[in-house]
């Protein structure tokens, strides 16, 4: 049996419905034990206590990029296989990804403020995010304009590849605008190798934590876009002659 | 003489529904088929899948590459332009020259409304400046989708006698129509047999995803 | 393809084709801009190509619809995609007209527009450089936005909220070429990225506008 017998609705729903509990279950217990052992790490030499913040903030924007990379990658196989399941899924993942940025802007804010002292910049790093914000607006305007489920797949597809390369096009043109002006800000708490293992481990599993989050958000929200097409699908039966 | 339009097991989606299913035909040089059937059947479906608007859910439709010249509802006309400019336009599209212009005008009455834009066209002569569009296009197969509406019975005439000439020609007509068309000599296929049946039988290739999920 | 482009311009020449209001729309958003930020001389010169390059993305946002919409709602894009003319050309020749209407005419009336704004003389060249690379992009990455709405009514509004965020690259190369100029260094490298975004907006865009006006079309 191949791996694509899963994007047959049916035997996606038996699976993602045995799945969903203990990735759940999993998430849960990875978000409380990383963000609790994030939160009894010692305060930072430099930043204080502010730099709690990380084990939200990092994960936050990690998994931001990486649903849109999902998404990319779930509309790639749409196009070529035509697997119905792998287009809601890319559907089911925008808002997650959307609400991933957001989180990431706004704890980048109140990090930002007392370490910048302003609530934003223009830096690079922060205007990319935003970018991509805008960029996962237009996608989920688009799905949800489209009336037509097969086109608005179709569309929204071609969209999502467009717009990677500009998103992408974005951040290195974000780069070369504002070059040097806020560079190594974070960076250094950033980088993993300067981190001291005290907060890197923590963080690690934060990261762990949002990814399994980012899972069971994705599946239980495409098991819900099945059951509406499945609904649709009934109605439409009923109502025809 | 080979076969223009050769339709085998043709089953279209509308809406992401299947319409009909399991048609076919045959259409050769200098014939005419005339398809009938109730309001909501996928005759338009059918035409548009004809003439590669759309692709088909099952079956195949083996034709000549380019052979098809596709008239549906709309008649794709610019009320800016005059009628010469809007079927200059078509013309310069489908390489054919200010000879064929003139001689679609003619053929369809359009003679002493070239200068005129088409935007002041009564809806009877707009119909007609589509259906001259056709002559122009100088495609064997044409792919009509009701093309009498709004035609007086003069200019009904007058169509029926284009499409003979074009029929005289070697060329072949698909005609989506409730009306009689003054064509006896065209073949007639009522689709209302080939309503698709709404209980999937499994293994078959899902429609859309309304079929998919259901 | 020639017929396209040539029955496009013909169109927007014609009454009711709008094709001054680009420009129009460009004249009063350099006049607002001074009511808002005050007329001090020095404020303005120096935000002057910033303004320039924003009001140039939304004079030519404001005709997007133009490209496909009214194609799509007369019936002649399903005898367009039934012509020998592929489609990808068809996108082409329609982004080609609604440049030579609204991109030009800015490119050619920057230098009045400029001298509103008090933009530096030594970066007049480099604005009008800049325009004349970059805006082709805006209409290519626009009619590839319309292709994406045509079949949504009044799409209007999600087609700036598609089309916007494509023009950042661009609109971040064109204005640091303006103020490169402006400061007196040499702007070379963001002319280069500017028109190389251009090229490959150009040579890839037809394809996927095309893709996505052949799913309106079903």
């Amino acid at each position: 049996m191949s791996l694509w017998e899963y994007a047959n609705p049916v035997k996606f729903m038996r699976l993602s419905g045995a799945v969903l509990p203990w990735l759940s279950a999993a998430a849960a217990v990875a978000l409380v034990a990383g963000l609790g052992w994030g939160f009894a790490t010692p305060p930072d030499y430099r930043q204080g206590a502010t730099v709690k913040i990380m084990f939200v903030h990092v994960p936050a924007a990690m998994m931001a990029i990486n649903a849109w990379m999902m998404m990319l990658v779930a509309s790639l196989i749409w196009i070529v296989r035509r697997h119905h399941v792998s287009a809601l899924a890319a559907r089911a993942a925008a808002p997650v990804g959307a609400v991933m940025t957001v989180i990431a802007l706004v704890t980048g804010a109140i990090w930002g403020q007392p370490m910048w002292g302003s609530w934003w910049e223009w830096d690079p790093r922060l205007t990319s995010f935003l970018v991509l914000f805008l960029f996962y607006v237009g996608y989920i305007a688009l799905w949800s304009a489209v009336e037509d489920p097969d086109s608005a797949a179709d569309l929204t597809s071609v969209l999502c590849l467009v717009g990677s390369v500009f998103a992408l096009l974005s951040r290195y043109a974000a780069l070369f605008w504002n070059q040097g002006l806020h560079q190594g800000a974070s960076l250094s708490v950033r980088a993993g190798e300067r981190m001291a293992p005290v907060y890197k481990q923590p963080l690690y599993l934060c990261m762990l934590a949002f990814f399994l989050l980012f899972l069971a958000l994705v599946l239980a929200r495409t098991r819900t876009e099945i059951r509406r097409r499945r609904t649709a699908a009934l109605i439409a039966r009923e109502a025809r002659p | 003489m080979a076969p223009l339009l050769t339709v085998t097991m043709l089953a279209v989606a509308r809406g992401g529904r299947r319409a009909v299913e399991g048609v076919s035909f045959q259409l050769d040089p200098g014939a005419a088929l005339i398809l009938r059937g109730p309001n909501g059947i996928g005759k338009t479906t059918l035409l548009r899948t004809v003439a590669g608007l759309q692709d088909p859910v099952e079956g195949r439709i083996d034709l000549v590459p380019d052979s098809v010249a596709y008239a549906g509802h709309a008649d794709g006309l610019k009320g800016a332009l005059t009628v010469a400019e809007n079927l200059a336009f078509w013309a310069q599209l489908f390489g054919a020259g200010r000879a064929q212009v003139d001689a679609a005008l003619r053929a369809l009455d359009l003679g002493d409304l070239a200068d005129r834009p088409a935007a002041m066209l009564s809806a009877g002569q707009r119909r007609r400046l589509g259906l001259a569009r056709l002559l122009v296009t100088g495609r064997p197969l044409w792919v009509l989708d009701e093309p009498t509406v709004s035609l007086d019975a003069a200019s009904v005439l007058l169509f029926a006698s284009a499409v003979r000439a074009h029929l005289a020609c070697g060329g072949a007509a698909l005609i989506a129509t409730h009306v009689d068309l003054g064509l006896p000599e065209a073949a007639v296929l009522d689709l209302t047999p080939y309503r698709a049946d709404p209980a999937r039988p499994a293994g078959r290739a899902p429609a859309s995803f309304d079929e998919a999920f259901g | 393809m020639k017929a396209v482009f040539l029955r496009d311009l013909r169109l927007a020449f014609r009454a009711g084709g709008g094709v001054g209001l680009g420009l129009a729309f460009f004249l009063i958003v350099c006049t607002l801009v001074p009511f808002g930020v005050g007329a001090g001389g020095d404020i303005l010169s120096r935000i002057a190509p910033g303004i320039m390059w924003v009001g140039a993305l939304l004079a030519c946002l404001l005709s997007l619809d133009r490209i496909f919409a009214l194609d799509g709602e007369d019936g002649s894009l399903d005898l367009l995609a039934t012509a020998p003319l592929p489609l990808e050309g068809v996108v082409l020749a329609k982004a080609a007209a609604h440049w030579v209407t609204t991109g030009l005419p800015l490119v050619v009336a920057a230098p009045l527009f400029g001298l509103l704004l008090h933009l530096p003389t030594p970066a007049l060249p480099w604005l009008l450089t800049s325009l004349a690379l970059g805006t082709p992009a805006l209409s290519m990455l626009g009619a590839f936005g319309a292709a994406l709405t045509v079949g949504v009514r009044r799409g209007g509004l999600l087609l700036s909220a598609l089309v916007l965020p494509l023009y950042i690259p661009t609109l971040i190369f064109g204005a640091e070429t303006v103020r490169l100029g402006a400061a007196g260094q040499d702007p070379a490298t963001p002319l280069a990225l500017l028109a190389g975004i251009t090229l490959a907006v150009v040579a890839a865009i037809p394809f996927a506008a095309a893709a996505a006006l052949r799913v309106n079309l079903r």
